[in-house]
């Protein structure tokens, strides 16, 4: 098997495994420009900490729930534990030329970045105890199975053929539906919708958004395994829809007044998430289109979402979740074997079924990810408490949960 | 009697203010970052979905301590450059005239009167006090 190992596909998954670590970093800036003054500290920590916390999960029993060898369609054997025989000749069915041990690095930065993209709905007042748990919990539960289902080899959805290229439904649609179940368990930040919250740091959220764009490169792009031309055709369609949902989604902030940056930003992340299911499987004109339809779906969502009076804070569900799940339908209308002869044709490239398949594939990622979440949410919120106290949230998390400031 | 003048003004009115006290001899002052409202009742600011309204908003607290002979004409070079335009708006801010205890200047020890003249200020040029070098 050593000398299947393709040195340009290894070089270019390491790069790709690299960049799409650098988009938890970015997400924490970009979340963290968002919040108030007083919880910027938190709000970086509750991204930054998914480095440390599935780094060690992943390694010992993350990896082998997800990609062991599958039992029954739902979940992965314990063969891989520890890492136990992950090393650098191919594994059997992922990556064929490429070490084992990179791909399933490179998985582990998506199990990374998923939960911590929740951790928008959450801001401002969750207790950190009960987030590591709640954390840890998702991860093993949600993340884990929801990931063998779609991805591994056996999983019961890969196996209907859902077309889910580099994590629109394992994450941005478990990460924003799971943010919906929780903010509705944990309830809305202190005076929420009264006082207004704003933004104490634009400037973090668009440095935010240019690592996650750069990042989006290894991770969609990355996800063909190897350096080849589905590769640079995920990055194009990546850089395409993230083009055409910030240009209209500034149109969109136009109209209602001025072009807002913080809306271009929005705009450039949605349309890289409403891409990503469908980066490896569409050409670059069919993401011009999901990019742009992406943008008023979230756009709308977001008031919809403001005018319930719901404090889902950052808005994972209507920027992940609802652009995700477009742009995994989008898969089942735009996908042609002419871009990816491993993928399949949509309804448009006269195959309606796979949009069926996809739709499958959608309701059972909303619904699992969900009803799972709201469950947990609802059990540590009778046990442990989700939410902290008055006083704590008053004084900001930086100070009554890390005992530091930011800014002083 | 010495005073304190508090103006309250438009952050984009803060040069022309400076400028039009300098020309009448307004030698010394300090300014700080506020946030407040008045009628204007704030403003409304771009969000990541449409506007949202924001009640406070950020102005500038024009600090000034001077002789009592003194206000009038000073208070009139605010209103004058402060003022948007020829018959106002909204926002243009508020000037507050408070009675000053006492003042010292911390490198002489002089007091009062004497503690607020410079060289070449309003005092000097009417030939109405002392100037200190």
């Amino acid at each position: 098997m050593e000398n299947a190992i393709n040195s340009g596909d290894t070089a270019w998954m390491l790069v790709a495994c690299a960049l799409v670590l650098m988009m938890t970093p970015g997400l924490a800036f970009f979340y963290g420009g968002m919040v108030r003054r007083k919880n910027i500290l938190s709000t970086l920590t509750l991204s930054y900490i998914f480095m440390a916390l599935i780094g060690v999960q992943w390694l010992i029993y993350g990896y082998t729930l997800s990609f062991g060898p599958d039992i029954a369609g739902i979940i992965g054997g314990l063969d891989f534990v520890g890492f136990k025989g992950v090393g650098a000749t191919p594994s059997a069915a992922y990556g064929a030329t490429i070490p084992h041990q990179l791909f399933a690095s490179y998985q582990m930065m998506f199990a990374v970045i998923t939960p911590a993209l929740i951790t928008g709905a959450f801001v401002e007042r969750i207790r950190f105890k009960t987030f590591l748990l709640f954390s840890l919990a998702w991860a093993t539960l949600v993340y884990d199975p929801l990931c063998h289902w779609v991805w591994a080899k056996g999983g019961w959805l890969a196996e209907k053929g859902l077309l889910d290229f580099a994590g629109g439904t394992v994450v941005h649609i478990a990460a924003g539906f799971s943010a919906l179940a929780f903010a509705l368990a944990i309830g809305p930040r202190r005076g929420f919708p009264k006082t207004p919250m704003e933004p104490h740091n634009i400037p973090f959220t668009v440095l935010g958004t240019g690592l996650l764009w750069v990042g989006w490169f290894g991770f969609n792009g990355g996800s063909a395994l190897a350096a080849n031309g589905v590769a640079v055709n995920a990055l194009l369609t990546t850089n395409t829809s993230a083009a055409a949902a910030a240009l209209v989604w500034m149109v969109l902030s136009w109209l209602d007044g001025r072009p807002s940056t913080l809306g271009l930003a929005t705009g450039m992340v949605v349309g890289l998430a409403a891409v990503t299911p469908a980066s490896g499987f569409v050409t670059p004109m069919a993401a011009l289109v999901i990019g742009a339809a992406a943008a008023p779906l979230s756009y709308y969502a977001i008031r919809f979402r403001q005018r319930r009076d719901l404090d889902e804070s950052l808005d994972v569900w209507a920027c992940h979740g609802l652009a995700s799940t477009w742009g995994t339908l989008a898969a089942g209308l735009f996908a042609t074997l002419g871009v990816n002869s491993a993928g399949a044709n949509g309804l448009f490239y006269g195959n309606p079924g796979q949009l069926w398949t996809q739709l499958v594939g959608v309701v059972t990622t909303m619904a699992y990810s969900f009803v799972v979440t709201y469950v947990l949410a609802k059990l540590l919120d009778l046990s442990i408490g989700l939410k902290v106290t008055t006083q704590e949230e008053e004084v900001g998390l930086d100070i009554s949960a890390h005992g530091e400031r930011a800014y002083s | 009697m010495l005073r304190k003048i508090e103006a309250i003004i438009r952050e984009d009115k803060l040069n022309d203010v400076k400028e039009g006290l300098k020309a009448i001899g307004i030698m010394g002052m300090n300014v700080c970052d506020v946030r407040g409202h008045g009628r204007q009742g704030g403003i409304v600011l771009s969000g990541r979905s449409g506007t949202y309204q924001v009640d406070l908003l950020p102005k500038i607290q024009l600090n000034i301590v001077l002789s009592e002979q003194n206000v009038d004409e000073t208070v009139q070079a605010i209103v004058k450059s402060a003022r948007s335009g020829v018959a106002g708006e909204a926002g243009d801010g508020l000037i507050f005239i408070l009675p000053v205890e006492e003042v010292v200047r911390i490198r002489t020890g002089e007091r009062g009167h004497e503690a607020v003249m410079y060289p070449g200020d309003i005092d000097e040029r009417k030939g109405r006090g002392k100037t200190k070098s």
